[in-house]
């Protein structure tokens, strides 16, 4: 036990306002050169106690009982003096978004050197010199010269490979880090993680690895705590728990992350309803073209997407696939008319749709309904259940009094919600609940169409489950056409019948999912492909070669493409340059 | 950056023009005919005919506008109609001394507003922060006749170190300038002192809980340095805007404390001026202080700009 590097003790943390505590007496070591996964939900505590590790609650938390020693120091009543000689230098933080935790008015070496720095353990150049050596090994690109852009001069999956840089520069014992990739491009991610990989074996650093992802966690852990409501419910080496996982709840989680890696011979493509092609489409997208700026000719001057086509039929799951800034929302946006495109037609049944919102009839808005990806912004936090969905009924179909209360809890039995949550306000719901009531506002207009954008993106991998479940259930009962926007694969794979694969803005692959996924024709989905993570050892070595092998082919295919057309060749150099 | 601040310039001289025609309209609609007041209410009727044909009174409002406009763009503000003097030589003096007067309180209050402000937002929600805050507003809510006149008393009446007037005589030395500036300076400085410092509070506590600031802790950076470069490279856009804001009010809005030391400023030529309905005087004045604030925006505007990485990176965007 002495020789570990990181002891917690029967921590408990509670709200300074009181109630459960947020994280239950746990107890947890690492030693040298391990990497401890804490897995587990939002709302597992699994961030408390991490920072815990660095000896910093977030405010209106207080520790309640235990203790936290890192390297023999006693974190949880050590001086603030003390503590700052430690951050940085002996525990090192990584945070989950890069985007925020950096300074937007600093240079990168700036805040890179600024451990060093403020630990006065190294002189100016010699700091900036090994801050350099690390951009190298974390193949960042022009070392010796990134660093004096400043944070929102690289792109994110670059900007996580500055922090993890950050957390590495005065080679601490131990390194903790928040779900770094969570908020990256499943290809990011990929780089991402190798590079992370790397730096922790280069310096046989220990580490605290904070994920909700069993596959990411997978390739990195050699241990794994699960946590639920700030207990751990189970603790074992990384293979155990993948292998043989003994709690119900650890069942569920392998499980679902099972289920979430690619399965061409699952759902998608088997079960399509097959119409004959003689049947006119439900929603015909025809060569659209769509961007921002001053319109000439039909095209914008700065275009998001370009030369769109998408078929989509009665019953029919049709996948948008695509990372972000591939256009994929715009594409949502335009269809549901709250962007209209600068050139190509949108066919309802056959019948051409206006391209703004403002100029299509209540019934033709009726038939298309949008589902947004965060129900936290998208339902009124000040409205009940009932009244946010009576809204929508009084709108289209003139519904009211007990008419419309039967109604609402028709709606909410359709999304598997008890009918007394009409009377409940959103914050009274949990995420996976909210989500439902936002599929319940949309179905209440009785649409036709429904474009679901990035609906499970923010939830946890078995909440994100059972939404999808749910989605695809309601297309079969209702018959509904639904065009599902994702940039998770996995998703998609269980769920579509057709996939269309987005990259800046253009279709680079579409047809039946089991063909797209099961063998890409195109080197971007290959990369996608490939990039899905997997919770089997080597996938992620694997998955690097893969993305080494295709990087050649992606390079000669964004130039063709940018050569190919004025205006998106000028929207690529701005995104791409320096 | 170059085009921002032409643009940006471009753009206040427009606002300034805009402004002038304002200040005329304004001036237009005051009630009370200027020959008649000047000429007292026992005047007849011809000779009040006569002065406003004098005055050019008679002549269309756009006429007299642009003849106004252009006599300022060569430094001809016109006559005052009660002293019969150039406006000109009655706003230079005084707006010499409205200058020092605001001059000396910024150099004075600015840095220590900011300072007290950052040491607040450092110890936000401690006794410290607390007892200062309450302080800080006690003084921005008390009117500032009330701590002239208390500064008055306790200095000048009790212990008899100040003159309670503050009157500048031309060629008086620099000892007795600061003497007669002391009460004014310290009276401004306290109602600037706490606004400024309030609002440095506020927006500083803000950016501490942002997630770059954890961050920062987390890598060992002791506070002061948190606060003094992590978060103040943040608040430099608003804060120029509050100083700017200050430094104006300090150009017009002092008239209360001109009024209480006899101090001869701009704001107490403004106010006799419009007793008087001494129109060129009174358009002369409010244009100054007009031009002040929209100046001073610009130049906080500019500021803020030059403070931020990301507008320059979308101004060399543009260029692309």
């Amino acid at each position: 036990m002495t020789s570990s590097v990181l002891n917690i003790q029967d921590l408990v943390v509670e709200p300074m306002a009181g109630g459960r505590p947020v994280v239950d007496g746990i107890s947890i070591s690492v030693e040298r050169g391990e990497v401890l996964a804490l897995i587990g939900a939002s709302g597992s505590g699994k961030t408390t106690l991490a920072l815990a590790a660095l000896g910093h609650l977030r405010p209106g938390l207080r520790v309640q009982n235990g203790s936290v020693t890192l390297d023999g120091t006693e974190m949880l009543r050590a001086a603030p003096r003390m503590l700052r000689s430690l951050r940085g230098r002996a525990i090192a933080y990584i945070a989950q978004s890069a985007a925020a935790a950096f300074n937007p008015r600093m240079r990168l070496d700036a805040q890179i050197t600024e451990v060093s720095r403020v630990h006065r353990s190294r002189s100016h150049k010699e700091a900036i010199q090994t801050a350099h050596r690390l951009y190298g090994r974390l193949d960042l690109p022009n070392p010796d010269l990134v660093g004096s852009r400043f944070p929102h001069q690289v792109s994110g999956g670059q900007l996580q490979r500055f922090m993890i840089a950050m957390g590495l520069q005065e080679s601490p014992l131990l390194l903790v880090c928040d779900e770094p990739t969570s908020a990256l491009d499943v290809t990011t991610q990929v780089e991402v993680l190798r590079a992370l990989k790397q730096g922790i074996a280069d310096n046989n650093t220990a580490a605290l690895f904070v994920s909700h992802d069993l596959a990411v966690v997978s390739q990195i852990a050699t241990k794994i705590a699960v946590l639920r409501s700030g207990r751990m419910i189970e603790f074992g080496t990384a293979r155990d728990i993948l292998e043989s996982p003994k709690d119900a709840y650890t069942k569920e989680l392998v499980a679902a992350s099972k289920h979430m890696t690619i399965s061409p011979t699952s759902r998608g493509g088997s079960v399509a309803p097959a119409p004959g092609p003689e049947k006119a489409p439900l929603l015909a997208v025809q060569k659209v073209v769509a961007g921002f700026g001053k319109v000439t000719d039909g095209s914008p001057s700065v275009t998001t997407l370009n030369d769109i086509s998408l078929n989509l039929r009665k019953g029919e799951i049709v996948a948008v696939i695509g990372e972000s800034g591939s256009g994929k929302s715009t594409l949502a946006r335009v269809i549901a008319g709250l962007h209209p495109a600068a050139r190509g037609e949108i066919y309802m049944d056959g019948k051409r749709l206006a391209g703004s919102v403002e100029n299509r009839t209540v019934s033709e808005r009726r038939r298309i309904q949008l589902v947004f990806q965060s129900a936290d912004t998208a339902l009124n936090q000040k409205h009940s259940v009932g009244r946010i969905l009576g809204r929508v009924l009084k709108f289209f179909h003139g519904t009211s009094g007990s008419a419309r209360e039967t109604r609402v809890a028709e709606l909410l039995k359709m999304v598997q919600l008890p009918p007394e949550y009409a009377n409940r306000l959103p914050s009274q719901l949990s995420g996976g609940e909210k989500q439902r009531v936002n599929l319940a506002r949309a179905l209440a207009a009785e649409p036709e169409v429904l474009i679901c954008d990035e609906i499970t993106s923010a939830l946890d991998t078995i909440v994100a489950e059972s939404i999808i479940r749910l989605v695809e259930s309601l297309s079969k009962e209702l018959g509904l056409g639904i065009i599902f926007i994702s940039h998770d694969l996995a998703t998609v794979s269980a769920l579509a019948q057709e996939v269309t694969v987005l990259r800046h803005g253009r279709i680079v692959e579409s047809g039946s999912t089991q063909a797209v996924l099961s063998a890409p024709q195109n080197p971007y989905t290959q990369l996608l492909v490939s990039s899905v993570p997997q919770a089997r050892p080597g996938w992620l070595e694997e998955a690097v070669a893969t993305r080494n092998r295709l990087r050649h082919a992606l390079e000669a295919d964004r130039s063709s493409q940018a050569l190919a057309s004025d205006g998106v060749g000028n929207a690529l150099a701005i995104t791409t340059g320096p | 950056m170059l085009s921002f601040i032409l643009k940006r310039v471009l753009q206040t001289i427009v606002l300034l023009l805009a402004v002038s025609i304002l200040v005329f309209i304004g001036c237009e609609i005051l009630p009370g005919d200027v020959a008649q007041v000047a000429l007292g209410q026992f005047a007849t009727e011809d000779n009040v005919r006569a002065l406003r044909l004098e005055l050019g009174l008679d002549r269309p409002a756009y006429e007299r506008y642009l003849s106004w406009l252009v006599g300022i763009l060569q430094g001809d503000w016109g006559q005052s109609i009660t002293t019969k003097t150039p406006v000109a030589t009655m706003l230079s003096e005084r707006l010499w001394n409205t200058g020092l007067l605001a001059l000396v309180t910024t150099v004075v209050a600015v840095p220590l507003a900011l300072v007290l402000g950052l040491l607040m937002a450092v110890g936000a929600g401690r006794t410290w922060d607390r007892s200062a805050s309450i302080v800080v507003l006690g003084l921005s809510a008390t009117p500032e006749f009330l701590i002239g006149s208390l500064a008055v008393l306790l200095f000048a009446v009790q212990l008899r170190w100040l003159p309670a007037v503050a009157y500048l005589s031309p060629g008086s030395g620099f000892s007795q300038t600061a003497r007669a500036l002391f009460l004014p300076v310290l009276t401004l400085v306290i109602v600037v002192t706490a606004q400024i410092a309030r609002m440095t509070r506020a927006i500083i506590a803000n950016l501490l809980t942002q997630p770059f600031v954890e961050m920062a802790v987390l890598k060992g950076v002791p506070s002061r340095r948190i606060v003094g470069v992590h978060a103040l490279i943040n608040a430099v856009g608003p804060l120029a805007n509050i100083v700017a804001l200050n430094i104006a009010y300090l150009v017009s809005g002092v008239v209360v404390v001109e009024t209480i030391f006899a101090y001869p400023g701009l704001a107490g030529l403004m106010i006799n001026a419009v007793q008087a309905r001494d129109l060129p005087v009174v358009q002369a004045c409010a244009l100054i202080f007009c031009a002040t604030y929209v100046i001073m925006i610009l130049v906080a505007d500019i500021l803020a700009h030059l403070y931020d990485p990301r507008s320059n990176a979308q101004a060399a965007m543009e260029k692309l």
